[in-house]
């Protein structure tokens, strides 16, 4: 059976203060924040930078199965999984599969990771929202997580290994959401509670029942799920060591949907010491549980982007920002064209330079090209070009520009020249960056993005960012 | 560089030039008309007697038809050509080649833009079905790349260069001013230039070239032949075009304090002409002023001043109207606005204007102290990635 064997997490860099939702619409206001994915994120996005998290503490896994779960799809009837494939640089011959559309989709896609026999890539993406003023808006959270599932080996080692799962479905209605509806809606509360609490402390008491553990041999609870309240009971009714249940990150995150469990298990591993049992609780259209047990190889492991330290970090963003970024208030565009939509022969042609951030160095005087180059810019020689990814070479601003003129949906555009290390310059835009605090010199790292979305075509490419993850 | 130059060997007998600005009432064959008809009746010519044409606009019309429509040119041979913002220049260059080869004996030049039919501000797209990568940056924040580069390498601060920049925009307002065809016909405080709103890096609105429509001719003959149609022809000296490799964008050696397609450009114009110091030599150069670090980065490049000292020199007044070299003494693009075909053309017509003493307010004295040539530049793209023009053109024939 497959284990843990790497995991990573993405939280995106704009924080949504509750109390500005209740000042702007004059209601009562909660307490705390939620994380609110950029205007150039997507669920696809996200996913592609929690999988790089992933994959970058475990460089020689070839995944042979990528599975991507979300309620926020950037594309129906295509695939979404095949661009974060694209912008991971997987094999050709690893089947890349979406599991889309509820939260229950998150627990379904780490499940089927788990019983495949073969080394498989788990993403897992959300972004919620909810019509202004309501608790799913308030409530809801944007981000990403990553498990790679593996037996154990020598380079990746198993971190955590599944000891039980269970699972009970039972057909009730208690949130929707019609395809093409922005919000999704929900039965009264307490109907809700009613039908979960049963099928939350069965799954568990089977889930223990096989692990042979009482629920006082673990010491990480993980229990969530999009009804609150819901989850809430469950956990205080399954028995757990008091100071066991975890932070669900709702002061902090807000609720990541369907990939909420998979974030707290990520958070319980960023924290947990070796031969901890953990059990992951995910209460959606039924209940699945898994339990966890940490090895000895959890302990070297260095852990720089924990999702602890991405909850902590972060910049507000205005309430009229963050509607305007979903969608939900149209603002006024500039006097200027609108984007051109990418066209399917080039962006087919460009794959491994639009997706992977896949350049050139030179056989010849070992001049790298970005994007990749056929004559060498330096010495001139032809078609003697090695291809070479630079997704993970940091680099530093050598000029920069905030451009107030570019068509934006979060206008000024911030662009820089930037030269990376050991070689190759790029222009490209900056994101999640105050634009008056650029300076030449600066330190900056790619990372994937939506660009725009032009004709109804998603234009995925590579910005960069301060230097601020590792 | 391997350029042998037609020194001398093609003259411009007339030339015509539409006003600038938002020709609300005029189409582009209103424009194509008017500057033809001006240089036609400038060299004392009709349409008949010229043999070819060379048509420059980058998005006006396609073919010779733009022109030969309007025109009702009878079964000529119309060329119509794009190189970015140096098109114009670009018809002009191979017009002059044109007759230099002895295909024909009258050629006629002439670019033209209609940008403002577009309804959005600043230059449209013109781009083919791509992959989406390319950095959608606008003309203004690309140029505004040079500013924090050369402060950072010149050691000069922030507000040392928006006074420089500052100082560049006035001038060239203060000289449009003077000039009847500008798209801008007065003088602008330094205040107001310095506090207009950002467009783009330390860049506001002031020190960007307008949008505007356009139009300008030239009537190019052999040089032996020039004198048969005026007494004051203007001799083609020198005709340098460059495109670079576009390596700026992708090479980290390039440090956008320069445009090297333009060192490249000038160095071999200067060397057809038989020039050794420009700033000594020319009586005044019309330059591309799209935005104002890239007057000022040209002064460097063009060889008017040396590496890291071109912002003293606009601060001292070098190149004002009544400085050592007049640059852009009609206003440039500043002020006439950057209609993309006929930029290069119009450039050339302030030259011929001055060189013939013609330029009425904005007459530059050194040349009736004795400097009989003038320079035009013309660039087209990006720092790191154009295309570049450099001509001289002179009111005597060498022996």
């Amino acid at each position: 059976m497959n284990g843990i064997v790497a995991y990573g997490s993405y939280l995106p860099y704009f924080r949504l203060d509750r109390k500005a939702i209740g000042d702007s619409l004059g209601a009562s206001a909660d307490k705390g924040t939620r994380s609110v994915a950029s205007y150039d994120e997507d669920t696809t996005s996200m996913a592609v930078e929690a999988a790089r998290a992933a994959l970058r503490s475990a460089p020689a896994a070839r995944p042979a199965t990528l599975y991507f779960a979300t309620t926020a799809p950037a594309y129906l009837d295509k695939t979404n999984a095949t661009a974060i494939h694209a912008a991971l640089d997987l094999d050709a011959g690893t089947a890349a599969f979406d599991m889309l559309g509820s939260v229950r989709s998150g627990a379904g896609a780490l499940r089927a990771a788990a019983d495949a026999g073969r080394p498989t890539l788990v993403a897992l993406s959300d972004i919620r929202t909810g019509l202004p003023g309501g608790a799913d808006e308030r409530e809801g959270g944007d981000g990403a997580v990553a498990f790679l599932l593996a037996g154990d080996s020598r380079d990746a080692p198993t971190l955590a290994t599944l000891v039980a799962s269970a699972s009970v479905t039972t057909e009730f209605l208690d949130r929707w959401r019609l395809p093409g509806e922005p919000a999704s809606r929900q039965w009264e509360e307490r109907f809700g509670e009613h039908a979960y609490v049963p099928l939350g402390t069965a799954a568990v008491a089977e889930a223990l029942k096989q692990a042979g553990l009482a629920a006082t041999a673990v010491t990480r609870w993980v229990v969530t799920g999009p009804h609150g309240r819901a989850s809430r009971r469950v956990a205080a009714s399954i028995g757990a060591v008091k100071g066991t249940i975890v932070d669900d990150l709702a002061s902090s995150v807000g609720n990541t949907g369907a990939a909420h469990a998979g974030l707290l298990l990520a958070d319980a591993l960023d924290r947990a010491k070796p031969d901890e049992t953990i059990a992951v609780v995910s209460l959606a259209d039924g209940c699945d549980v898994t339990i966890w047990r940490t090895t000895a190889a959890l302990a070297p492991r260095s852990r720089p982007a924990t999702v602890a330290v991405q909850a902590a970090a972060g910049v507000p963003v205005s309430y009229a920002t963050a509607l305007t970024w979903r969608g939900f208030l149209q603002r006024e565009p500039p006097r200027r064209p609108d984007p051109e939509r990418p066209a399917a022969p080039p962006s087919f042609r460009a794959e491994s330079w639009k997706f992977a951030f896949t350049g050139s160095r030179c056989l010849a005087c070992g001049a790298r090209h970005v994007p990749p180059q056929r004559v060498c810019v330096k010495c001139h020689a032809m078609d003697r070009m090695a291809p070479e990814r630079l997704a993970d070479v940091p680099a530093t601003i050598a000029t920069f520009t905030v451009d107030r003129l570019a068509y934006s949906l979060s206008p000024p555009v911030v662009a820089a020249v930037i030269d990376f290390e050991g070689g190759g310059r790029f222009q490209c835009e900056l994101t999640d960056v105050d634009p008056a605090a650029v300076k030449i010199g600066d330190r900056v790292e790619m990372t994937f993005r939506r660009l725009f979305t032009a004709g109804g075509v998603h234009n995925y490419f590579w910005k960069a960012r301060p230097l601020r993850s590792r | 560089m391997a350029s042998n130059g037609i020194r001398d060997r093609v003259a411009i007998v007339g030339m015509g030039c539409t006003a600038f600005g938002e020709r609300w009432d005029q189409g582009v064959n209103d424009l194509l008309v008017d500057a033809a008809k001006d240089a036609l009746a400038s060299a004392g010519v009709e349409l008949r007697d010229v043999d070819a044409f060379w048509l420059g606009t980058l998005y006006s019309g396609q073919s010779g038809l733009t022109l030969s429509r309007p025109l009702k040119i009878d079964y000529k041979p119309v060329s119509r050509l794009e190189n970015y913002c140096a098109t114009g220049s670009e018809a002009f260059r191979n017009a002059c080649y044109a007759v230099a080869s002895g295909a024909y004996d009258v050629a006629m030049a002439i670019g033209v833009e209609k940008l403002k039919d577009s309804g959005i501000s600043g230059l449209p797209g013109f781009t083919a079905p791509g992959d989406g990568t390319r950095a959608g940056l606008t003309a203004p924040a690309t140029f505004s790349l040079l500013a924090p580069a050369y402060a950072k390498r010149y050691g000069v601060d922030d507000a040392t260069l928006k006074e420089v920049m500052t100082r560049i925009a006035w001038k060239n307002h203060k000289n449009g001013a003077l000039n009847p065809r500008a798209q801008f016909r007065k003088e602008v405080p330094k205040d107001t230039i310095a506090c207009s709103p950002l467009v783009a890096g330390p860049l506001g609105i002031f020190d960007c070239s307008g949008v505007s429509d356009g139009s300008a001719a030239a009537i190019i003959v052999r040089a032996e032949d020039a004198r048969r149609y005026t007494d004051t022809p203007l001799y083609v000296k020198a005709l340098s075009f460059v495109a670079g490799p576009a390596a700026g964008p992708m090479d980290p050696d390039y440090d956008y304090t320069t445009f090297p397609e333009v060192v490249a450009s000038a160095t071999d114009a200067y060397a057809q002409a038989g020039i050794k110091d420009p700033r000594q030599e020319l009586a005044m150069a019309e330059v591309h002023d799209c935005f104002t670090p890239t007057e000022l980065v040209l002064m460097e490049d063009l060889g008017f001043a040396s590496r890291g000292t071109a912002w003293k020199e606009v601060l001292a007044g070098t190149f004002d109207l009544d400085g050592e070299l007049a640059v852009n003494p009609d206003g440039g693009l500043k002020s006439f606005g950057h209609p993309i075909g006929a930029s290069g053309l119009r450039m050339l017509f302030e030259a011929w204007l001055q060189l013939r003493g013609e330029a009425g307010q904005r007459q530059v004295a050194s040349i009736a102290r004795g400097r009989k040539l003038a320079l035009t530049h013309n660039l087209g793209g990006a720092p790191g990635e154009c295309v570049s023009f450099v001509s001289v053109v002179g009111s005597e024939r060498s022996a």
